[in-house]
């Protein structure tokens, strides 16, 4: 599948002006509160109606301004699963996940229903009404709705915006399970850097209404010059792993990547799994010699390949480990007492326990 | 307290114009309430003032704009004369439509509260889950609404077992045609010796008064109970 978005829209004196294509997987439109992601969503899902532009789904037109074609939002196929779930009030669970079916025609699979309500988890629930559930199940539910109007991409818009922190949890694990079993193409709007990384394959990163980037995960959270347009002010590392070992009486996972192994505490993963892990600069110390008596379960040899600008004190240095470039933020002191300089051999030392669970997640 | 003949036949009448007049403005309400609740367009402060006009203006003055426009000799009166062979001037009908008119800007009210207070995000979901235009009105909109849209037709019922004024002017106080339990009133207590009568239907007026408020009230509670899942008046 292949989504392809080129609009202007106007809207109170903000103006929205992006242009991207994006196909299977995950797509986050990623940026910060106001950049505009919600505006692009609403555009696709045929909410809100440009002033100028075209949007097209393999190739059928679902927005033209050229030509006047608008298709309506209930005819795009497109499902959406909003930040505050917007179940109907009036409607039992039962009768809000089977609520497209009012207008569906087509015949539906049998089963459909029975499948998608065990998957997530929400059997129990069909027959109470929307205010007796929690928030966590309120989205589900939500997530089950769209999913069950048969949608050929899934739009989210900050699904977890709403959610506490163990909710959040929750929910993630359950798009997880959708992007990897139900295989449907999603695009998620987020400004989390953490669910970016969990969930995403591509990212859009948006700023001031503009999509000032595309491209892989690892390559756009890579990127310190989009730092400031991401919000995110901690630079860092997005590694795509497969665990290769679990050690059950430590809690600790051992993941093999392009350059070497990672071992990180408390992971919630089985064995040949993929997963993606981000380690956050800070958290990467740099050594001339391997320690030796060190509590540091993570020791990775490299070559210093840059070093960026100073600022606050501090400076970025990129180190390569075999095909990663790992990013270390150091002090300047620390970078003119050891001397580092591109080309130097270094030993990157990263702790076991800064890679847990919120920075890393199934891939 | 036993009925007379003519009471009953006073207190029917009564009920059948209420009636009559809240079911023929239902639907116009609705629509007027639904286009001034959800839609923007020029002129919309002067159709909202329009709308209002009869809960200000004096009844006399509305009873006799319809006698005008709707008398034999009326532009639309002589129309609906002519083409369908529908007279209201001096009818039973007539003080419906006049009890109708009255009690317009009342019902359009609370209709419009009801439908202003749906999240209009709601609405937009059920268009992502394929619902058009009357889907979503019919599947959202309107169930969300009914407890407004009840208490909008009670109040119009309620307002036209009181309605005086524009009856009278426009069809005048035939006993049998058009002599509602207000027009009875008024003739009894301008006759001499009528004070006892009188009085009579003015306890049987408030009894019908109240108990149409609380036969509102029920039904509200139990179309929000039964909509939303819990009691919706008794959070207020």
């Amino acid at each position: 599948m292949t989504l392809s978005v080129a609009i202007e829209h106007e809207q109170g004196g903000f103006r929205l002006d992006a242009a991207f294509e994006c196909g299977e997987g995950v797509t986050a439109l990623f940026g910060r509160s106001g950049a505009g992601k919600t505006t692009l969503i609403n555009a696709i899902a045929g909410l809100a109606r440009p002033r100028k532009g075209r949007i097209a789904f393999d190739g059928e037109a679902l927005l033209d301004t050229q030509r006047g074609v608008s298709v309506p939002a209930g005819k795009r196929g497109f499902g959406y699963v909003f930040q505050e779930g917007r179940l109907f009030p009036h409607l039992t669970v039962r009768q809000n996940l089977l609520y497209s079916r009012l207008f569906d025609r087509r015949p539906h699979p049998a089963g459909d229903f029975a499948h998608i309500v065990e998957l997530l988890g929400i059997a129990d629930l069909v027959d109470r009404r929307p205010a007796q559930l929690s928030g966590g199940e309120k989205q589900r539910v939500a997530i089950g709705r769209a999913l069950l109007a048969r949608p050929r991409l899934l739009l989210l818009d900050e699904p977890l915006a709403s959610l506490d922190v163990h909710r959040k949890g929750e929910i993630l694990q359950y798009l997880e399970l959708l992007r990897d079993e139900v295989r449907i193409p999603m695009i998620y709007v987020s400004h989390t850097v953490e669910e970016v990384v969990r969930l995403a394959d591509t990212v859009v990163l948006m700023s001031s209404g503009r999509a000032v980037a595309v491209g892989s995960v690892e390559e756009i959270m890579g990127r310190p010059d989009l730092r400031p347009a991401a919000g995110v002010f901690e630079g860092g590392t997005v590694v795509d792993a497969r665990v290769i070992g679990q050690d059950m009486a430590y809690e600790l996972a051992t993941l093999a990547f392009d350059g070497g192994t990672l071992v990180v505490a408390n992971l919630d993963a089985l064995i040949g799994e993929p997963v993606r892990v981000r380690i956050r600069a800070r958290d990467v110390s740099i050594a001339l010699e391997p320690p030796r008596r060190i509590s540091i379960q993570n020791v990775l040899r490299g070559k210093i390949a840059a070093i960026g600008a100073e600022r606050s004190g501090g400076v970025d240095v990129s180190i390569a480990v075999g095909g990663m470039m790992l990013r270390s933020r150091v002090t300047r002191r620390a970078m003119h007492q050891l001397a580092l300089a591109p080309g130097l051999e270094v030993y990157a030392l990263i702790k076991a326990v800064s890679l847990d669970r919120s920075g890393a997640g199934r891939g | 307290m036993l009925l007379t003949p003519a009471e009953t036949g006073i207190i029917l009448l009564s009920l059948k114009v209420a009636l009559w007049s809240m079911l023929a403005s239902l639907p116009v309400a609705l629509f007027t309430a639904h286009v001034l609740a959800r839609h923007e367009f020029p002129g919309k402060s002067l159709a909202d003032a329009v709308v209002h006009l009869p809960l200000v203006l004096p009844p006399v003055v509305v009873g006799y704009a319809l006698l005008l426009l709707l008398g034999r000799r009326g532009p639309l009166g002589s129309l609906l004369e002519e083409w369908f062979g529908i007279v209201v001037a001096f009818r039973w009908t007539g003080a419906a439509v006049a009890c109708a008119v009255m009690g317009f800007p009342l019902m359009v009210r609370a209709m419009r509260l009801s439908i202003e207070a749906i999240d209009p995000k709601l609405e937009a979901a059920a268009q992502t889950l394929g619902a058009g235009r009357l889907g979503v009105f019919l599947t959202v909109t309107l169930p969300l609404a009914l407890p407004g849209i009840v208490t909008g037709m009670l109040l119009s019922f309620a307002r036209s077992l009181g309605e005086f004024g524009a009856t009278i002017t426009f069809v005048s106080n035939i006993p049998g045609e058009t002599q509602t339990l207000p027009l009875a009133i008024y003739s009894l207590t301008q006759a001499p010796g009528g004070d006892a009568e009188a009085l009579r239907l003015c306890v049987l007026s408030i009894i019908l008064s109240v108990a149409a408020l609380l036969a509102s009230e029920a039904l509200v509670r139990r179309a929000s109970r039964r909509i939303l899942g819990y009691d919706a008046v008794g959070r207020d």
